[in-house]
């Protein structure tokens, strides 16, 4: 049989990073497949490129046995490859049907075409009034919308980004029993997503991705969560070589029961998130993206001020109810994910920008800036820090993404602070570079600060950190000793898999829905 | 062919300089086609709008009277702009500066006392701050936008201004005009020669521009607004609170406004009317963009608007153009200036025909 579709040895890297390394894979018709993989790992890259979004550098696309030649989003709904967003793209103020027929080629009649969309939603077991108003739809009903959009143009693969994330598990139980229904009838079907235990449940074959390349494919249903997992993660060992951690008696960071809701599609409810860092040591949050850790770091930072000041702590006071400026004032140093536009001003000078954050260390006197100082500053983090780029004076958006992260890190690590906070310290930072911020925050926790780390990537907390907590859905696991966990564990923290954050999460949702 | 338009790495510095350059060429070029095919020589019609309004002294004291409130009012603005602050209502804080001034000036027990002037700069300045505060406040907690608050503040301060005028401050003597009695001596500004009518009021113009650049260049509460303005999660990431930003960036214009109005009152008018600005308060947010926000920049962008309001009138005496000739030129400069602008940070690049 031709397959579906077909990559041959598919190729794109960006600047600094290689996006997809040599990536090949087939979909039978009818086939449920899975791209399995950590975020940044490619998977969405690799999307794009099969949906025509973007251009790959290299290598080939067939489908149905022929050679893709020409590619665009258009060409690929003329094959009948269809898309599924994880970011919906509907319009709010108007009807159902008048989204999807703003989706359709040539002339339309909303009348039939709401027939239509009622009978396909029925005909797959998920009702959608053509005639209500988005805005009034909850977002399972929204991702209905855009799925039966992708039906009505009777498509031959489906292509479904994370589906699952923004949905109850009821409804990714209705969700599935459509993809399968859909599948029997020979529709092929890619499904990206990080969460093992639903690739299990409804993929025949599981292609997995680390770091842009192909790690393995395996067969869903035999391969154990475990192996699965270390697929996914990696399985080199850590390249440990720290002095052993002696940390204070006394938490310096403290988070205690911080519970925060968010309205849904608006980012993720913190459900009573509790952890300590202590001086002297490197605690980490592990845990795939978007599950929390922005809004914790947010609320860490001050950027999001608290409802209870006592439900983050700092130095032993009281802190919630403090703005940035105060918390940087008690010794607070902060590395966010973002460096343009939140770790530094684009169009702002290196110099420039050492001010934003470093002014209380003598770059302001009398309400004046001290532009020596400043440049002193900025060409001393350009130099222990190697950024490149060609003086103080260098504007912030001429630098690279990961020059601009070790300016950055230097900067907040100059600072001397009490209690530093480092989202993704090495994200797009060369290997060197890295190990080299990696030995730094080592060093300075040592020195007697307490350092809490966001990262994604599992090598990179495993060779730092002392402790480790696993962020998912909002809620935060109990502190792993790193010693004496390891990957799997983490892993399976990380995919919803333990048993008592599992059943608690189900009864939250449950109440949600 | 196909062309897409694309970022550059950095700032050119060749665009920099070139884009004036550039404006002013095609300008001219544009600006020849028009005068000819209304079949008026160019060259007489350039030399009327652009040399013959400052080929006399009269008409470079009169370019710097009205340059002298569009930089003023530009330079508070400016402030505002820079921390995405968007006061659009100088027109009505202007107003309220220049009611409050006079109101000292008409009312004032003494007047003769050495302090009018004065206390008229001060309260000026402070009826522009109030009417921008109001803005502010409202932006600063109840995240009300700015720029509907400042425009509709302006119409009411208009209505304020034409009440005073036709009603209870009106001139007993005046025939029924709409204006005030003359303000006394001591409540005017001295001109440097009776001939013409520019006073040295143009001097609190000067101190604002210098004012503005320490402001903006060197202090740490102007960069502060900077950050709020180029990056608002930077600034709250560093901790800079929004709402010092809105109150300074509105303050500043409002206030900058209102000591404006107090200087036309005190100044060329003498008196407050019905038509107490031609729109320097609009005027002045053009001149603040076209000087890139920047201090010397806003000073040759009031020159370069206070010349095309002359030479727009020139050209209406001395050739009998339409006025709306005049603004299609002056617009057609301004349009020429912010796209050749435009290239400093952007290019053009060929798209590859795909294979």
């Amino acid at each position: 049989m031709t397959p579906r579709l077909e990559l041959k040895n598919i190729n794109k890297r960006y600047p600094g990073v290689v996006a997809n390394d040599d990536i090949s894979l087939s979909i039978m018709p009818g086939e449920i497949h899975a791209i399995l993989g950590e975020n940044g790992a490619g998977k969405s890259t690799l999307m794009k490129i099969i949906y025509g979004a973007i251009e790959a550098d290299s290598g080939e696309i067939y489908c149905d046995g022929n050679l893709v030649e020409r590619h665009n989003p258009a060409i690929s709904r003329q094959l009948g490859i269809e898309m599924v967003y994880q970011h919906f793209a509907l319009f709010e103020s108007v009807s159902v049907v008048e989204n999807i027929a703003l989706a359709m080629r040539g002339r339309f009649d909303l009348k039939a075409l709401s027939e239509q969309v009622r009978a396909l939603s029925q005909r797959y077991g998920m009702p959608v009034d053509p005639k209500r108003i988005v805005h009034d739809l909850s977002v399972g009903e929204r991702q209905r919308v855009e799925i039966v959009r992708c039906l009505l143009q009777d498509p031959k693969l489906l292509i479904l980004d994370e589906p699952t994330s923004v949905l109850t598990p009821q409804a990714v139980e209705k969700l599935f029993e459509t993809l399968r229904q859909l599948a029997a009838e020979g529709c092929s079907i890619l499904y990206i997503s990080h969460k093992l235990e639903e690739i299990q449940q409804l993929c025949e074959r599981a292609t997995v991705l680390r770091n842009g390349a192909v790690t393995g494919v395996a067969d869903a249903r035999t391969t154990s969560s475990l192996e699965l997992a270390r697929m996914m993660v990696g399985s080199e060992l850590p390249k440990t070589s720290h002095p052993p951690a002696t940390p204070s008696s006394e938490p310096v960071l403290e988070v205690r029961g911080l519970t925060a809701e968010v309205a849904e599609g608006f980012g993720v409810s913190l459900r009573d998130v509790s952890l300590s860092v202590r001086a002297g040591e490197i605690v980490g949050i592990a845990g795939v993206s978007g599950n929390g850790q922005a809004e914790l770091i947010s609320y860490l930072s001050g950027e999001t001020i608290a409802e209870k000041a006592d439900t983050v702590r700092l130095l032993g006071q009281p802190a919630g109810h403090l703005d940035p400026a105060r918390r940087r004032q008690r010794g607070l140093a902060f590395v966010p994910e973002e460096r343009l536009g939140r770790g530094a001003v684009p169009t702002l000078s290196l110099q420039e920008n050492a001010i934003l954050t470093g002014h209380r260390r003598g770059m302001v006197r009398h309400g004046l800036l001290d532009r020596k100082k400043a440049a002193e500053f900025a060409d001393h983090v350009i130099r222990r820090f190697s950024v490149k780029a060609r003086n103080a004076q260098s504007v912030a958006q001429s630098l690279s993404g990961g020059n601009l992260q070790k300016f950055i890190v230097g900067r907040e690590i100059e600072l001397e602070p009490k209690v530093l906070l480092v989202s993704q310290p090495t994200w797009g930072v060369d290997v060197g570079a890295a190990a080299f911020i990696r030995q730094t925050l080592i060093d300075i926790s040592r020195q007697g600060t307490a350092v809490l780390v966001v990262s994604e990537e599992l090598d990179e907390l495993f060779e730092i950190c002392d402790r480790l907590v696993v962020m998912c859905a909002g809620l935060v696991s109990r502190p792993l000793e790193t010693a004496e966990t390891n990957r799997e564990e983490v892993g399976l923290l990380m995919t919803g898999l333990d048993k008592t954050t599992q059943s608690r999460k189900e009864v939250d949702l449950a109440l949600h829905d | 062919m196909r062309f897409t338009i694309e970022q550059r790495p950095e700032p050119s510095v060749t665009m920099r300089l070139a884009a004036p350059v550039i404006a002013t060429a095609l300008t001219l070029f544009v600006g020849s086609i028009l005068f000819l095919a209304l079949g008026h020589d160019p060259l007489r019609a350039f030399h009327a709008f652009f040399i013959q309004p400052i080929s006399t002294m009269n008409g470079l004291s009169e370019l710097l009277l009205k340059a002298s409130p569009l930089i003023l009012i530009a330079c508070g603005l400016a402030i505002g702009f820079r921390a995405n602050v968007w006061n659009i209502g100088a027109e009505g804080q202007l107003i309220m500066g220049a009611i409050a001034a006079s109101g000292i000036g008409l009312f004032w027990p003494n007047p003769d006392s050495v302090l009018l002037l004065p206390l008229m700069f001060l309260a000026g300045m402070l009826a522009g701050m109030a009417w921008a505060g109001i803005p502010a406040f409202l932006r600063a907690r109840m995240n009300t936008n700015e720029i509907l608050v400042t425009l509709m503040l302006t119409y009411v301060a208009a209505l304020v201004l034409s009440w005073l005028v036709h009603g209870p401050w009106r001139d007993p003597m005046g025939f029924n005009f709409p204006q005030t009695a003359l303000l006394p001596p001591a409540a005017m500004f001295e001109p440097f020669d009776y001939a013409y009518r520019l006073t040295p009021a143009i001097f609190i113009t000067v101190v604002a521009v210098i004012a503005m650049w320490l402001f903006t260049d060197r202090s740490f509460m102007g960069y502060k607004l900077t950050v709020g303005g180029a990056a608002p999660r930077a600034a709250r990431y560093a901790g800079f609170r929004e709402s010092s930003a809105i109150w300074v960036g509105l303050l500043a214009g409002g206030g900058a406004a209102g000591i404006a109005g107090m200087a036309e009152a005190a100044g060329p008018l003498g008196q407050l009317s019905s038509t107490i600005s031609p729109g320097y308060g609009f005027a002045a947010i053009i001149v603040a963009f076209i000087g890139r926000l920047n201090a010397f920049g806003i000073v040759l962008g009031g020159l370069l608007l206070s010349l095309l309001i002359l030479g727009g009138e020139t050209v209406q005496i001395t050739l009998g153009m339409p006025s709306a000739i005049t603004r299609i030129l002056q617009g057609i400069l301004l349009f020429f200036l912010l796209a050749a602008d435009f290239f400093i940070f952007y290019r053009l690049r060929r798209l590859k025909e795909a294979v």
